[in-house]
């Protein structure tokens, strides 16, 4: 059991590209910390990091109260799952899992048991005698688990495990990892670029761009407090809407002075003729429909355009407004329509999106 | 592939026995002049029929050799071309597949010039550098030995650079796995990287031992020794007599034998050596 502390930590690459800019995160016993980012924001790389696989070029990397960054990754008390599981192809499953506590000179009675009770735990007692290559994907990485929780590390390390699986499997695989983290109480720290798995799996959420940490925090309260526009479009789908407080319309109905950037969730507008004290309301005409049972996405585009107000990830084209409503009812496409917003439900950004304004 | 039908497959079959049967027949020609008496070959008068001498030819050319006054029992020959050709397969084997896990996992200073130094050794193939292999081998009174036979003909670029592809194909999680699991290189090359590439080593080893045994001109060169020679430079030594005839159905026997190691390798290795061309186990 341990906490892990990121101090400041770089990573440059000979050829002077710097992958990571200074990242400060403090990770508490027993959490479940999960990097999120788009491909390339280099939150694999700060994993391997932590893992040893790569080298720190600046700050600490603080696993347990002892620096890591010069110690082997056999003896940093990590266990590790990969992406692509790295199962050793040519091993049973069992051996894949004793495999980390032979070469540590574990006893074989002991080596016996432990893999015993992981296979019992993933349910892979059947399988214990086959190769990699005769099982399903699912029980693949079921395997690459086995593999890290027989060793009992001091923390778990997951770099994108659930990508290469379908849909449905992932969604159960993404319950028995949280089960599993919670019932062993280990550290983790997990990377995806998956906003829904962040949302779920994590006690402590870590956005990152472009090698920097954009928001460290509670997950519900990062969604509720995005602190830039790049967090507020990449956490929550579909994204957030952001548009410039230029426009005339909103500026006549907020007020504000000087440029920023109004933020309103899909989920937070009502189709609704009044306009709520200090919100915000926007006439639409609908361009799409989307369905999906429970509930409808209704694109709309404003009236008069403007420009783009910031370049981030998943962000709409510009004058598109994301409505989100219960249920299958939806206006004609075509038709015009009035949404409204309350005070409480809007974000706003300076005009550079890299700061938050509290209202 | 979908399954030809009637005549076209008629016609197929056909053109494939044709093809055995051109490859197969002087080899059977082999076998039935190994079995006559000599009188008759020598008079022209061999019969395309199995003659009845097999037993008493055989035990001769495997345990006497020829009558004449360089005579060498085939069953040494075979014994020191086995040795050659086991040590040539082996070693190369061994010391590529080092080479490679060197040049493929490591940084070390001069990594790709010596890669390079090695890649060129492909263009210098035995003949092109017989004369200084032979002047060092000499130098280091390694004629007429198995390690004269065998060291100039070991270091292979060929081998080096296949299993460098190969390694270059296993994903570099592996290798991470591995490191975190606590194997250091030693331990990741002998639990991971080896047993991985076994259906390569078995292909190379057809290849190679196919290679080292029908070795000629090196060991024409350095053995003088008639114990030390290897089959290969001992049938063309039984056919040149210059006082009486060529025993034919002797060289004959010679020459069956010598076809058995490599038929015996490539029948026993067969399917891990097709494995090994055609699969990349993941």
């Amino acid at each position: 059991m341990a906490n892990v502390t990121l101090r400041n930590v770089r990573k440059t690459y000979t050829g002077g590209f710097e992958a990571i800019k200074g990242v400060n995160v403090d990770v508490a016993d027993g959490q479940f910390c999960v990097l999120v980012g788009p491909s390339g924001c280099g939150k694999s790389t700060l994993l391997r990091m932590v893992a040893g696989l790569e080298t720190v070029t600046g700050g600490e990397i603080d696993i347990g109260g002892r620096v890591v960054n010069q110690v082997e990754p056999a003896d940093r008390d990590i266990a590790m799952v990969f992406q692509n599981y790295a199962l050793y192809p040519h091993m049973s499953v069992f051996n894949n899992m004793a495999y980390g506590l032979r070469n540590r000179g574990m006893k074989e009675a002991e080596v016996k048991t432990r893999v015993d009770e992981a296979a019992r735990v993933l349910e892979l007692t059947p399988m214990l005698e086959r190769k990699p290559r005769q099982l399903s994907g699912g029980q693949r990485q079921r395997v690459a688990m086995g593999r890290a929780i027989v060793r009992q590390p001091k923390v778990f390390l997951f770099d994108e495990p659930l990508s290469n699986l379908d849909a449905k499997l992932r969604i159960a695989m993404r319950v028995e990892i949280r089960k599993l983290q919670r019932r062993l109480n280990t550290t983790s720290i997990y990377v995806t670029h998956d906003q829904l798995e962040a949302m779920t799996l994590a006690d402590i959420l870590v956005v990152m761009n472009g090698g920097q940490v954009e928001q460290v925090g509670n997950p519900l309260a990062i969604y509720e407090k995005p602190a830039t526009t790049f967090v507020a479009s990449f956490i929550g789908a579909p994204p957030m809407n952001l548009m410039s407080t230029r426009i005339d319309e909103i500026k006549s109905q907020l007020g504000a002075g000087e440029a920023g950037i109004l933020g309103i969730r899909p989920e937070d507008f009502v189709i609704t003729e009044q306009t709520p004290a200090g919100g915000v309301a926007l006439p639409l005409t609908v361009e799409a429909i989307e369905r999906v049972g429970a509930e409808t996405f209704v694109y709309g585009s404003r009236a008069q355009d403007e420009q783009r107000v910031a370049a981030t990830p998943g962000e709409l084209p510009p004058g598109e407004v994301i409505v989100r409503i219960p249920g299958s009812e939806a206006p004609p496409i075509g038709q015009k329509i009035r949404v409204a917003a309350v005070r409480n439900k809007l974000h706003l950004f300076s005009g550079d999106g890299r700061t938050r304004i509290e209202a | 592939m979908v399954e030809e039908e009637g005549f076209r497959r008629y016609v197929a079959h056909a053109i494939l026995w044709i093809g055995i049967a051109i490859v197969a027949f002087p080899v059977y020609i082999a076998i039935v002049a190994s079995t006559q008496d000599n009188a008759l070959i020598a008079n022209g008068q061999m019969s395309l029929l199995p003659g009845g001498h097999f037993f008493e030819v055989y035990y001769q050319t495997i345990f006497v050799g020829t009558s004449g006054s360089t005579r060498e029992p085939v069953g040494n020959m075979m014994l020191n071309s086995l040795v050659m050709a086991l040590a040539i397969a082996i070693g190369k084997i061994a010391i590529s597949i080092i080479s490679a896990y060197a040049i493929v996992y490591f940084r070390f200073p001069f990594r790709m010039p010596i890669f390079w130094i090695i890649f060129i050794t492909l263009m210098l193939p035995v003949e092109v550098r017989i004369y200084p292999t032979y002047k060092i081998v000499a130098d280091l009174h390694m004629l007429d030995s198995y390690a004269g036979l065998a060291l100039p003909l070991i270091a292979s670029a060929t081998a080096t650079l296949l299993f460098r592809q190969f390694f270059m194909t296993v994903p570099d999680e592996l290798l991470e796995a591995s490191r975190i699991d606590g194997a250091g290189p030693l331990r990741f090359f002998w639990d991971t990287l080896l047993p991985l590439s076994r259906t390569n080593m078995a292909a190379l080893f057809v290849i190679l031992f196919i290679l080292g045994w029908n070795q000629y001109l090196w060991p024409l060169l350095i053995t003088t020794r008639d114990d030390m020679q290897t089959i290969q430079v001992g049938i063309r030594k039984m056919i040149t007599t210059t006082d009486a005839l060529t025993e034919w159905p002797i060289v004959m026997a010679t020459a069956v034998l010598a076809m058995l190691p490599p038929v015996f390798v490539v029948v026993a290795m067969q399917k891990l050596f097709v494995r090994g061309l055609v699969e990349t186990e993941k």
